[in-house]
């Protein structure tokens, strides 16, 4: 290494040290300023306090939103962890021509723009008659899912031994059973990388589901926005701070059972 | 082989769902854009481009989203080198800088930006302690902000991919270029930063796909004073009820997205079959 060498690779490091300051920033201001005693966003705060904890119980439709949050998350992970697996076995094991184009259509609503989908979904939906908030928001949550799970599954799939399922089946399992019990297992890590970052992306999504809300199917992301128009106090970085609770409870989950470098991939 | 042809019917459900509730209704909105009546028209393109305040939003989204993509890029490519020498708690720490806020959503992310960047937020505040600024500077709706706010939202989706491919990158393409002379500088340009091409396109189409098409990000930091295509469409769907204004705006957006989508993968094609 060449003296130059060492300094290219010293700005790199130094750059990239910033870098991880810069990205862990407004993490670190949210958690901080959620715990203030004043009711202004001041840093460090004048004294320590959970009085922002405590006021969230007051704030109304709060806890509607979490759990139809919690809810559409759920119910549209699980249903895009069935239509994927099927489809990225089809991908990985099929012999047919266009697979490639499959491949490439489940997981193209993630280069879509989000409140692109929600327009065309809003108008679509008018169309054919359907008018069920909660009916629209799931399906909508199903487009935006899907892709997380198909990246993930595709990927790992393609590295998987189908022989093994035939062995399973020659054993005298049938093909569903095969797939159930010696597929499904060997993938645990694609699929909880998987669920979990689709799942996160449906809490959080705000573009697809501000189209298909009525007025009582508020999800989590539409009613902070709308208590920040109505009433920004610190409360809301005492909710941005249990979000942030839940994608740390997330990652430890993940990087203790796949490790962070698989987490990535996908 | 039959079993293997029936397998393909697996991905049904899946492709079902996703022609039903995906393509038809973006289709159905592309195609929309070009009707009036049923008839086919280009009037509503034609009022849009005509349009003085609607063309500058549109040239205010496209310079947004590249400076987005070019403040990322230069933040990225170094972190993604120093990233892939990186080993033990020092890689596990540039993992969780970039897993964990791309864990937490978007919302919160840049409600943290909007209280940094507030006239009495942190950032004054500190350049007022420090004695830089007298009065508090104003931050928060400028363009700026937002940009700086967007890029660290997308950071990882630049970061990651070029990690990627530099971390694969044989390290000793750049020794035996050295070993033959070659500087530095040479080297840089001439092995490294080539082979890691397709990392950076992959990561600016991302980047600048997602950045034109931001919504929460531009509401939150630059307000309705600034708008972008995005806010446009939803002010026109969700305030003004001028929903052919929102499905040619939707459209343009749409017909941008696609042309990266198709653009970037053409170039990362290009640079696949050069080495």
């Amino acid at each position: 290494m060449t003296g130059t060498d060492r300094l290219f690779l010293a700005i790199s490091w130094a750059i990239g040290l910033c870098c991880v300051v810069f990205l862990m920033l407004p993490i670190v201001i949210t958690v901080a300023a959620s715990f203030t005693s004043s009711s202004v966003y001041t840093l460090p705060p004048p004294e320590w306090s959970l009085r922002w904890y405590r006021s969230l119980q007051e704030r109304s439709g709060l806890w509607e939103a979490v759990t139809l949050s919690l809810n559409l998350a759920v119910v549209s992970t699980a249903i895009s962890l069935v239509l994927g697996t099927l489809a990225a076995v089809a991908v990985a094991r099929g012999r047919f021509r266009g697979r490639e184009a499959i491949a490439t259509f489940t997981v193209s609503p993630l280069m879509m723009p989000g409140l692109v989908v929600g327009v065309a979904l809003l108008q679509f939906f008018r169309e054919i008659g359907l008018r069920d908030a909660y009916w629209s928001l799931l399906l909508g949550h199903i487009v935006i899912t899907l892709p997380f799970v198909m990246r993930t599954l595709l990927a790992s799939m393609s590295a998987f031994d189908f022989s093994l399922v035939d062995a399973a089946r020659t054993l005298g399992l049938s093909y569903p059973k095969a797939i159930l019990k010696v597929l499904v297992p060997n993938l645990a890590p694609a699929y909880l990388t998987g669920g979990l970052f689709a799942f996160l992306a449906s809490m959080d999504n705000y573009p697809i589901s501000i189209f298909l809300t009525d007025a009582r199917n508020k999800t989590l992301p539409i009613k902070m926005l709308q208590y920040l128009e109505e009433q920004p106090d610190p409360s809301l970085a005492a909710m941005s701070s249990g979000l942030i609770l839940m994608a740390v409870i997330a990652l430890v989950v993940g990087a203790r059972t796949v490790g962070l470098n698989r987490m990535i991939q996908g | 082989m039959r079993r293997l042809e029936h397998i393909g019917l697996l991905a049904l459900p899946g492709l079902t769902f996703l022609a039903v509730i995906f393509a038809l209704p973006l289709f159905m909105l592309l195609l929309k854009s070009f009707q009036i009546d049923g008839q086919f028209s280009l009037e509503e393109y034609r009022l849009f481009f005509t349009d003085e305040y609607n063309m500058s939003v549109l040239w205010r989204t496209l310079r947004v989203a590249a400076l987005t993509t070019i403040v990322a890029l230069l933040i990225a490519y170094p972190t993604a080198i120093a990233m892939s020498r990186a080993n033990g708690i020092w890689l596990s720490i540039f993992l969780v800088a970039m897993v964990l806020p791309m864990s937490v959503g978007v919302v919160v992310k840049a409600f943290a930006w909007s209280i940094i960047f507030r006239t009495r937020g942190v950032l004054n505040d500190i350049l007022m302690s420090l004695g830089i600024v007298d009065t508090p500077i104003r931050m928060l709706f400028t363009e700026t902000a937002l940009i700086i706010g967007a890029a660290n939202v997308f950071l990882p989706f630049m970061v990651l991919p070029i990690y990627a491919v530099l971390r694969q990158m044989d390290t000793r393409l750049p020794e035996a270029a050295a070993s033959l002379g070659a500087t530095p500088v040479f080297r840089f340009f001439n092995v490294t930063l080539p082979l890691s091409l397709p990392g950076v396109v992959a990561g600016c189409a991302f980047v600048f796909s997602l950045a034109v098409s931001m919504y929460v990000i531009p509401s939150l930091i630059v307000g309705e004073r600034q708008q972008t295509l995005s806010m446009l469409t939803a002010r026109s769907f969700l305030y003004l009820r001028n929903e052919a204004l929102g499905a040619t705006i939707s459209s343009i957006l749409l017909i941008i997205a696609i042309s990266v989508v198709l653009g970037s993968s053409w170039l990362a094609n290009r640079l696949g079959a050069r080495s």
